[in-house]
């Protein structure tokens, strides 16, 4: 009952992703205004810049997961975090494989050290990286899920940190940052918007489809074993 | 003012930047895709095994009625 | 209270008796300057190399430094003792990271002045320096325990440890560098921006002091 409910919504999500996604980028080619300042490139801006806000927005909501699990014990929450992560540092490789093609088109170097956003980024995506060996190096099943929350909460904490320094290590040469939405007009704002709510959706329903796999899995994992002691 | 090739290469950029996120997600897929062969390649070996016992006496029983069926046969001609 | 003084007098009574941790601490920091001096062949620094050269190496310092802090503890069975005796946790942490924060500053006591002989035309710029070590000595101590005490309950835990802990550090390695950086520079010491690194020092350390004292009884349960 539980799970056939679980797959009509993931259904029903999945399907409000796909149409988010066709009608934000629809919108961000061909109704959004090409940008004065930088042209065609400042297309990757409806892409780059919800991937790297959904990316941290989920390394805050694996923080909040962790922080269920460590208080409740429930292993649920420990995979929730663990999936949650997983999406983000793929969205996170994604984020920097399109930055470093933003920055080739508009400056026309693969990588720039002084945009402070996109070293901000990669350090937190360098610390999470660490999440996978960190798992893997602890054998007990419950102490490693007890230490991947906690370093979900360290890592959770240290995000917003990180930028503050960055940021604050650059005199604020650089006016031109990737992440100026603020400064948009509004017929920019809006497909923008819509792009990122899609992303987000689209971040839901990976995050759901993994976790619904995994529970099949251990679902699995408790049927052969029951069947195995009554055989 | 820009000159045509920069909007070309312009494009070409955004067309890979698009491509790339898009290639990430085939591959996420894919994998994805592997874990649910895995899957039903275990729900297939449970299931035999759930049946294996059950349906091996099924077939021994059926087996037996079929060697009395014959010996009362041959009794009754 | 006594419980937390008890641990700490351990912690640090066991270092002078068997010294395994400060002398190779320092004596890594004192051959980090010798290659720098080498390496950038230069008779005196001044500014943002200056900050950076002294920062990477303190920072290489301290990853050795932490690697040890757990060891002996867990090969010993020390870990199984303080879970038996009837205390809280979280002194052990407070414990731990005070432990950890003295070694780094006795460290930085020794370190310091060396590279001052080395590489400074002016020692006037080390004294507001000072209260800068310290700060980021506190937040390295405080995600120093706390990742240190994960990495030596996994099987890589040489490795895992400053993994987790070089990323992790970077709004220390900042803050330092960039206060560093105006401090010893080559017209005396200038205080532009000391206010900002002092409260980013500050925010860093109270952040993850508040986490490792949430979050260090998990660590410890079995």
């Amino acid at each position: 009952m539980a799970t056939a409910l679980g797959s009509i919504t993931l259904r029903r999500l999945a399907a409000t992703t796909v149409a988010l996604l066709a009608v934000g980028y629809a919108l961000a080619f061909f109704a959004a205004p090409e940008d004065a300042d930088q042209g065609y490139i400042q297309k990757i801006f409806y892409l780059h810049v919800p991937l790297a806000t959904c990316a941290l927005i989920g390394f805050m909501v694996a923080a909040v997961h962790a922080i269920r699990h460590l208080r409740s014990g429930d292993p649920v929450h420990d995979a929730r975090a663990y999936v949650s992560i997983h999406i983000s540092v793929i969205f996170g490789l994604a984020v920097l494989a399109t930055g470093a093609i933003w920055a080739k088109g508009s400056w026309g170097v693969w990588w720039e050290w002084k945009e402070p956003t996109l070293v901000s980024f990669l350090i937190v995506f360098l610390l999470y990286a660490t999440y996978y060996p960190l798992r893997y190096a602890i054998e007990d099943r419950d102490r490693q899920a007890r230490y991947a929350s906690v370093f979900a909460i360290t890592a959770g904490a240290f995000v917003p940190l990180n930028f503050l320094a960055v940021r604050l290590a650059e005199p604020l040469i650089h006016p031109r940052t990737f992440s100026s939405a603020g400064g948009l007009p509004d017929s920019m704002l809006f497909p923008f918007l819509v792009c990122l709510v899609g992303m987000a959706a689209l971040w839901a329903t990976l995050v759901w489809f993994e976790l619904d796999s995994k529970r099949t899995s251990g679902d699995l994992a408790r049927i052969r074993r029951a069947l195995e002691v009554t055989a | 003012m820009i000159p045509f090739a920069a909007i070309d290469s312009a494009e070409g950029y955004v067309a890979g930047a698009y491509l790339v996120f898009l290639l990430l997600l085939l591959i996420y897929v894919a994998i994805m895709a592997s874990k649910l062969q895995r899957i039903q390649r275990e729900l297939r070996s449970l299931g035999e095994l759930a049946e294996s016992p059950r349906g091996s006496d099924v077939g021994r029983v059926r087996e037996r009625e079929e060697r009395i069926e014959s010996v009362r046969e041959e009794a009754r001609r | 209270m006594t419980a937390f003084a008890a641990l700490l007098r351990k912690d640090l009574r066991v270092e002078l008796r068997t010294l395994r941790s400060l002398p190779a601490m320092a004596l890594f920091a004192v051959t980090t300057f010798v290659i720098f001096r080498f390496g950038l062949d230069r008779e005196q620094l001044e500014g943002e190399l200056a900050a950076g050269v002294l920062v990477a190496t303190l920072l290489f310092a301290a990853l050795l430094a932490i690697n040890r802090l757990f060891v002996a503890e867990r090969e010993e069975g020390g870990f199984d003792l303080v879970r038996l005796a009837p205390i809280d946790r979280t002194v052990l942490f407070a414990a731990k990271a005070s432990a950890l924060a003295i070694y780094l500053t006795v460290l930085e006591l020794i370190a310091v002045p060396i590279f001052a002989l080395f590489f400074l035309d002016s020692v006037e710029g080390l004294i507001p320096l000072a209260l800068v070590l310290l700060l980021a000595n506190l937040g390295l101590a405080a995600t120093g325990t706390v990742i240190s005490t994960i990495a030596t309950m996994s099987s890589a835990r040489d490795l895992l440890a400053p993994l987790i802990l070089l990323p992790l550090l970077v709004p220390l390695v900042i803050a330092t560098a960039g206060a560093g950086e105006h401090l010893l520079a080559a017209d005396g010491p200038d205080y532009g921006r000391f206010g900002t690194w002092l409260a980013l020092l500050g925010l860093y350390d109270s952040v993850f002091l508040l986490v490792g004292y949430a979050t260090f009884d998990f660590l410890l349960e079995d």
